[in-house]
């Protein structure tokens, strides 16, 4: 019996306790937040199905491995798996999209394996850069953005780097 | 549009190299098991990942959140001297900020759409300094707990979801201080808005 065995029950049962501590209608709060787990995988499946067609082509055509060797370079200073290249195409672009990249890549390498890990934190410490700008300049009335898109591209550019780099430290 | 030319360049360019290549006769049933694997994909993360979003849920209305907005309220009024002076955008940002760094994202856009609109006011259509540093801020995510990665994490069988946190932290603190430190020199280079 180790520790981590007993994480999700201790989870579930202090989630509970806390909350029901702290007058939350802890069943209530519960569902909703699965309606919300729901509707994420609800906005993840549409464009995970064209996505996922496109890059089992990609794979299938030979262009993957012919991008990977061509990047290579480029990403092995930096560390970055060349499996992750198409992750850095759709992250900046389409929050979904990343989350159905990223999956398949976990999910084909392994949640604990260095790509799988390299994507998972690429996903965490990232948001859609486009869409952010967009949605808030755009609610804010905002039509000169002045700077905001080339600071928040370097700053995708270092997370980029800094995810390989992170996982590389802690995990070894 | 973006993604339009992302998803067309892929399926061309597959088309292309599968002719070089010779293995033009394996796309067309690759591109069907990849949308088959969509779906299976989807299914087999929904229970762990619902539940998950359901204990986070409960965390958040127990009051995690508002305990980390003011944990972070100092450093704010470092990064944003002037809209900290006024209470209606501080409590906005402020919300927005904890939302982040509990990875709720559909929390944390209305509260930052509210921020935003609030410090618009007056500047004429041009994003002032501290604008930019928010929306920087936002586009950086600083992240405490990625919980929808940590919850795919944990549906596709992971042991321990959040082993991750430790390099989340590192590297999106990292690009968070380059997005700021990037938008500094902006901020001297190009013209001075406010």
């Amino acid at each position: 019996m180790s520790l981590s065995e007993l994480v999700v029950p201790l989870l579930l049962c202090g989630a509970g306790a806390y909350g029901a501590a702290r007058h939350v209608d802890v069943y209530a709060a519960l569902t909703r937040g699965a309606e919300e787990g729901l509707s994420v995988l609800l906005r993840v499946l549409p464009s995970l199905v064209p996505l996922l067609a496109a890059v089992y082509m990609f794979r299938a055509s030979g262009a993957a491995d012919c991008l990977g060797r061509l990047l290579a370079p480029l990403l092995d200073a930096a560390g970055i798996p060349a499996a992750c290249a198409p992750l850095l195409l759709v992250r900046p672009v389409s929050g979904s999209g990343a989350l159905a990249v990223g999956s398949e890549l976990m999910e084909r390498y392994g949640t604990d394996s260095y790509v799988g890990r390299v994507a998972a934190v690429m996903l965490g410490s990232s948001e859609t850069t486009f869409y952010t700008v967009a949605v808030y300049c755009g609610a804010a009335g905002i039509r000169k953005t002045r700077h905001t898109i080339p600071a928040a591209l370097c700053a995708d550019a270092a997370m980029f780097f800094l995810s390989a780099l992170a996982v590389r430290l802690v995990f070894g | 549009m973006a993604m339009t030319w992302v998803w067309t360049g892929m399926v061309t360019l597959s088309l292309v190299f599968g002719a070089a290549t010779g293995h033009l006769g394996a796309l067309g049933p690759a591109a069907l098991e990849g949308a088959r694997s969509a779906v299976e994909l989807c299914v087999s993360m929904a229970g762990v990942m619902c539940l998950w979003t359901g204990v986070m849920e409960v965390l958040e209305q127990s009051g995690l959140a508002a305990l980390m907005a003011r944990a972070f309220r100092p450093l704010l009024r470092r990064l944003l001297p002037r809209s900290s002076r006024d209470a209606e955008i501080f409590t906005a940002v402020s919300a927005n900020l904890s939302a982040n760094l509990l990875g709720l994202g559909n929390a944390s856009t209305p509260l930052g759409i509210r921020a935003a609109r609030l410090m618009a006011r007056g500047s004429g259509g041009a994003a002032s300094d501290e604008l930019c540093r928010f929306v920087v801020l936002n586009t950086a995510s600083i992240q405490l707990f990625p919980t929808t990665v940590a919850g795919i994490r944990a549906a596709l069988g992971c042991a321990d979801p959040f082993d991750i946190l430790p390099a989340v932290w590192l590297a999106s603190a990292g690009s968070v201080c380059v997005g700021l430190a990037a938008a500094k020199l902006f901020e001297c280079f190009g013209g001075n808005a406010g």
